[in-house]
């Protein structure tokens, strides 16, 4: 039932006891007031006395009419009163519900979600048929039927990486006239408008607009000095500002953030580029680019390592000369080498600069034919390889001026070294440094080098080296030239100068070389007849998942097909070559979804049911408090319970409503004064309180079992507060906590730089392991996603946590025997062999990761008592004290630094000065 | 309320009218120590008369001074000497711990008997309680014992004294706010003025029970909640309880009148010393 447009009543029945209310009236009129209960001696006097007038004293008309009133709102509570009621005159019997479930969606796809199932709950209580229609999905059905089982459909349902198809209408046409409710998504997709007359032809068309704010990638393009990032967003009037997150490798080979850019987009401009300076080689690891805080497909750029296969010349001096020893050639490890990744040009030097390779290895070659061509072509950006050998060493450079087409300047003849004339032995490699394109590459210890030309020294030939022997001669010389560059390598392609072309180093060696080169463009005729596999998949929220198991897709339905549901977002792998898909083009653009004017458009607030009946009863129930204490007053005992009511009453409104109220300069004050032990706060009350509690049994026991003496535990909240005070950050994990701000993650890398530890703890026991992942530890890796965390490993048995109070060889929480990690070991020695002051860490591992509940089995209550069970028994009991003494170990660890992993040591010491 | 506390204010108030205790101290002069010659051989201080011993007498009775003047053995005898017993009925029931202002009824029967008796003993007389527990004795320990005694309240209702335990020829203090049934209290008079005993009736009353200052719907209950009256307008009753309080006086005056005793009337609102003095000019009389 609707009354004035507003207000709607779910019960209108019930209304009918409202004329009850005057009957109630005389009754309670009848009823005198409660009688005044008095001690009194005398009594024994009054017994045989009788009234004077029967009259009983009357109830005061306005605590009738307040009484009135109570029940008059009770009645219309229970009715069940609500807001918004929705106005559809002729309401039809079936009901369809359009979500699009497209990447448009995915980052309020809950709460698109959440909508539907009102508006179904709605449809259910006016016994409704509903059919639930999900536009992206590909097994698409329409029936009506129960609102209950489009509930479930709706509950399961899951957005995906691609805008609806074309030719939807078709699944329309054999259906009666139905109503529609449609989740609009805030960009435009082809064919709309023609679906959307579909549906208009059928019934009354109700469209939900979602207002997000989306922001996509468009491809990026690499530039002098780094990448360009483009972005585009739905046009809007105001300036914004989008956080840009570059993941790539590491040398280690592991994913991590590598720099962090905001795009800038100006009031009423819908694109925004930023040049990320990055150095070269690391330009070529970066694997995708995230717009932060958005979980969209649309908001990813897969980066391909190996976008578009390099096409490599390969020329060679030798070929005429020892025809029979081909197996031999320098042409013939490099082709092996270079073959599975790359495509292979033959002809001669003026036929393959026509080609424009991305690269041209010449083997052995003094005499470079065509050299005004080769030059011009390496400085638009080519790359030329050039390997030594006897006719390269035989030649007299000293005669010319400096070769274009050589990065250094050679002696004549070579060297060899460990052969039966000579004093020296066979070289090794040095560890490729920093900043050269081989960093990171292992230098196995067998490949020796027995022969070499050498450089001309120079001033400024150290800049030119990019590789060393052990000795520190140059094995790889390079030198820039134009946008391209010429390298040399000192050694022959082949074995008889080193054993180097029969490692896999050398094959990682021409890789990066050859994938340096700038890329050219990408050719759709080489696909065809070509089958690729899609190897990861990006979903609609922007997460990159393996896959297995999917059927080969021909690479010109790829190509032409664009991005839908059988050729979704991802990478596709074919042989040895990756091929990334990403959703948007050079000349996408967000459009906004236009409505013909037919449909009825209802904002997502405006069609908000807003049930009052709660607001009823609260009223129903303050009057009753104030029904209690008048009755109480007439009945001359106010200054007794009521009083108390209404202190309490007062108390309860005026109660502080916030602890954070306190002083910032306070809490630094006590946060520098004393060791303050921190966890952060989740948002989630009963958590805080947790770990609040389980700090504080920590510090306690702290304080009675050592020398550390911690005051009271704090709550930080990261937006807020400041973090750098406290050694020691608690992190439980619950699952709806956001990802981080930009300055969030500022402040925790500086902490985490400066010698903070953070315990993560997703409290899920490691729950479910074999590949899945819970909640909590998807939460956390949404957290930790622009951290920057060290490489990590399982704690060793050895590991300094294990005794730098107590002995331990576990580390239970309330749960026992999950994984604990931190930072691996290894990384760590080299670093403060290279910087002894750079290290601020001191050896302390800057997180360490669990899920054992750590702040449960701390967690004590005012008196001291555990607060939550912890196992059974005894074994519980040891269980508690285990988990207590990792909690000071853990804290111990945390403000020693290497001090207790030295003490280690000492007895070795003491002995070997004792000698 | 302990019974110190109670010992204490009787105490106080015994000796916190020097008028008081001088004429308390001049009637005790009056008497020799508080005893009273019965001019016949009994327990005393003063001589009485030498006797031939008889079959029976302890050889220790023997006055061997007047013996050895003489054959035969005699005896000394004293003459008898008692002191006058008091005996006190000081209501503890329930309906006594009523109280509007200060000091409930009870605390102000307490308190004014305690110190009409630390009076007494002072003068040398015996005091005790008519229940029976404590039997008339002489000296400041009794009047302690009294206090423990008054200082436990009873359960009932309303209080009546016990009869079975008068000493004859004894005087009684009865203080009570009488409300209880009177009956069971004439039947105690009268069954005391039966042994000879005289005495008084001390009636305590609050200021509120005199005044009734109630009005609108009140549910009256005793204080134990045993009875309970209701009265829709609690202010029409107010003429009617003082009229049959008035009538419930007059019949207590003349149920004293009747056995020779004394009545009088005190409010826990007027000075306690008022109600001792009265208490003593009527005990004077009595001795």
């Amino acid at each position: 039932m609707i009354i004035f447009e507003v207000l709607g009543i779910t019960r209108p029945w019930l209304l009918l006891a409202l004329i009850l209310l005057p009957i109630l009236w005389f009754v309670l009129r009848a009823i005198p007031p409660a009688p005044k209960i008095r001690r009194f001696p005398g009594v024994s006097l009054l017994l045989e006395l009788k009234d004077n007038d029967i009259q009983p004293d009357k109830t005061p008309w306005w605590l009738l009419a307040l009484r009135t009133i109570i029940i008059g709102v009770l009645i219309v509570g229970f009715a069940g009163p609500f807001l918004n009621p929705e106005l559809i005159e002729n309401k039809n019997t079936n009901l369809l519900i359009v979500m699009e479930g497209s990447w448009a969606d995915a980052p309020n796809w809950n709460a698109q979600k959440k909508e539907v199932l009102q508006v179904v709950e709605k449809a259910k209580n006016s016994g409704q048929k509903v059919a639930f229609l999900q536009l992206t999905d590909p097994n698409q059905s329409l029936v009506f039927s129960a609102a209950s089982d489009a509930q479930k459909k709706i509950q399961t349902a899951e957005p995906n990486a691609w805008l609806p198809s074309s030719g939807l209408e078709r699944l329309l046409i054999n259906l009666d006239s139905f109503d529609t409710y449609w989740i609009g998504s805030a960009v435009q997709w082809p064919m709309q408008s023609k679906f959307t007359e579909a549906l208009l032809n059928k019934g009354n068309v109700k469209v939900s607009k979602s207002k997000v704010a989306l922001f996509g990638l468009l491809p990026t393009s690499f530039t002098e000095q780094g990448i360009e990032v483009n972005g585009i967003r739905l046009k809007s009037k105001t300036a914004e500002q989008v956080s840009i997150n570059v993941m790539g490798l590491d040398p280690s080979g592991v994913e991590r953030n590598l720099q962090i850019a905001v795009l800038n987009f100006k009031a009423g401009m819908s694109q925004a580029s930023q040049v990320i300076e990055l150095p070269k080689e690391i330009r070529n690891r970066i694997t995708r680019i995230i717009v932060m805080g958005q979980q969209s497909a649309v908001g990813v750029r897969i980066v391909g390592e190996n976008n578009l296969r390099s096409e490599v010349a390969i020329i060679s001096g030798d070929v005429a000369a020892r025809e029979g020893l081909k197996l031999l050639s320098q042409e013939y490890y490099l082709a092996k080498a270079l073959k599975p990744s790359h495509d292979l040009i033959d002809g001669t030097i003026e036929d393959i600069l026509l080609a424009n390779p991305d690269a041209i290895i010449l083997a052995d070659i003094a005499k470079v034919g065509a050299k005004v061509a080769m030059i011009d072509w390496i400085e638009r950006g080519g790359t030329l390889i050039r390997f030594a050998g006897p006719s390269l060493a035989a030649k007299n450079h000293d005669l010319e001026k400096a070769d274009a087409l050589m990065p250094v300047k050679l002696r004549r003849g070579g060297r060899s070294l460990g052969g039966a004339m000579s004093w020296g032995s066979p070289k090794t490699l040095q560890p490729f440094k920093a900043n050269t394109p081989f960093f990171g590459l292992p230098t196995p210890t067998e490949v020796k080098v027995t022969a070499q030309v050498l450089a001309q020294p120079s001033p400024n030939l150290a800049t030119h080296v990019i590789a060393r022997l052990s000795d520190g001669t140059p094995l790889v010389t390079q030198k820039p030239l134009g946008q391209g560059r010429v390298v040399l390598f000192h050694v022959t392609a082949n074995t008889e100068w080193s054993n180097l072309p029969l490692s896999g180093l050398f094959v990682s060696m021409l890789d990066r070389l050859v994938s340096n080169s700038t890329s050219s463009s990408f050719e759709p005729v080489a696909l065809i007849g070509t089958t690729w596999k899609l190897s990861q998949e990006l979903n609609a929220f922007g997460n990159l998942k393996s896959v297995v198991d999917r059927v080969g897709i021909d690479g010109q339905v790829l190509v032409s097909g664009g991005i839908a549901s059988k050729t979704p977002p991802g990478v596709y792998e074919r042989e040895k070559l990756r091929w990334t898909r990403n959703l948007l083009q050079e000349d996408s653009e967000f459009k906004l979804p236009i409505w013909p004017s037919a449909v009825d458009l209802v904002g997502p607030s405006a069609s908000q049911l807003q049930s009052l009946m709660a607001l009823f009863l609260i009223i129903a129930l303050a009057l009753l408090g104030i029904d209690i204490l008048t009755s109480l007053w007439l009945s001359g005992k106010f200054w007794g319970m009521g009083a108390a009511f209404a202190a309490l009453f007062i108390f309860l409104s005026f109660a502080p409503g916030d602890a954070r109220a306190e002083l910032a300069s306070d809490r630094s004050l006590t946060a520098t004064r004393d060791v303050v032990l921190a966890y952060v706060r989740t948002g989630e009350v009963w958590q805080d309180e947790i770990s609040s509690a389980g700090l504080l049994g920590l510090s306690l026991a702290l304080n009675q079992r050592t020398s550390v003496e911690p005051a009271a535990p704090v709550g930080v909240s990261l937006g807020i507060d400041e973090i750098s005070f406290y050694p020691f950050l608690y992190w439980p994990i619950t699952s709806d906590q956001k990802a981080l701000t930009a300055d969030e993650l500022q402040k925790l890398n500086r902490y985490l730089k400066g010698g903070g530890l953070i315990l993560f703890d997703t409290k899920d026991a490691n729950f479910s392991q074999f590949g899945q992942s819970t909640i909590e530890a998807q939460t956390l890796q949404k957290i930790t996603v622009g951290l920057n965390l060290p490489p990590l490993s399982l704690i060793p048995q050895d590991h300094v946590l294990t005794r730098s109070f107590y002995l331990l060889q576990e580390f239970p929480g309330r749960h026992v025997g999950a994984a604990v990690w931190l930072e691996a070991s290894s990384g760590r020695k080299n670093n403060t062999t290279e910087t002894p002051f750079g290290n601020s860490n001191d050896g302390v591992t800057p997180v360490i990761i669990g899920g054992n509940d750590w702040a449960s089995a701390w967690a004590i209550d005012s008196s001291g008592q555990p607060l939550l069970p912890v196992g059974t028994g005894f074994s519980g009991e040891r269980q508690r004290e285990i988990a207590m003494r990792f909690g000071i170990n853990l804290i111990m660890h945390a403000l020693t630094g290497n001090y207790k992993s030295d003490q280690v040591h000492i007895p070795a010491l003491l002995d070997r000065l004792g000698k | 309320m302990t019974h110190q506390k109670l010992l204490n204010a009787g105490l106080e108030l015994a000796e916190g009218w020097p008028q008081l205790l001088a004429q308390a101290q001049s009637l005790a002069n009056s008497f020799i120590a508080g005893g009273h010659g019965r001019r016949r051989a009994g327990v005393g201080d003063t001589f009485w008369q030498f006797r031939p011993a008889q079959q029976g007498d302890n050889l220790r009775d023997i006055d061997w001074r007047r013996t050895a003047r003489g054959d035969d053995k005699f005896v000394r005898q004293n003459e008898w000497q008692a002191a006058q017993s008091i005996q006190f009925w000081v209501d503890g029931s329930a309906s006594m711990q009523f109280f509007s202002s200060a000091e409930s009824k009870h605390y102000r029967a307490a308190c004014v008997s305690l110190a009409l008796a630390i009076l007494l003993t002072n003068a040398g007389e015996r005091v005790g309680t008519v229940d029976g527990k404590l039997p008339t004795k002489q000296g400041r320990i009794q009047v302690e014992e009294m206090a423990k005694q008054f200082s436990l309240p009873t359960k009932d209702d309303f209080g009546s004294p016990e009869i079975d335990y008068f000493q004859s020829q004894s005087l009684a203090v009865f203080v009570s706010d009488f409300f209880g049934d009177i009956t069971l209290l004439e039947k105690a008079v009268t069954a005391a003025a039966n042994l000879g005993v005289s005495g008084v009736l001390l009636m305590i009353l609050d200021p509120e029970e005199i005044s009734f200052p109630f009005s609108g719907r009140t549910v009256f209950e005793s204080m134990a909640g045993e009875i309970r009256h209701e009265s829709q307008q609690a202010g029409g009753l107010k003429s009617k309880y003082q009229t049959i309080l008035k009538n419930r006086q007059a019949i207590l005056r003349a149920l004293a009148k009747s056995v020779g005793w004394q009545f009088h009337c005190d409010t826990t609102g007027s000075s306690p010393a008022d109600a001792l003095i009265w208490l003593h000019r009527a005990l004077e009389h009595r001795r």
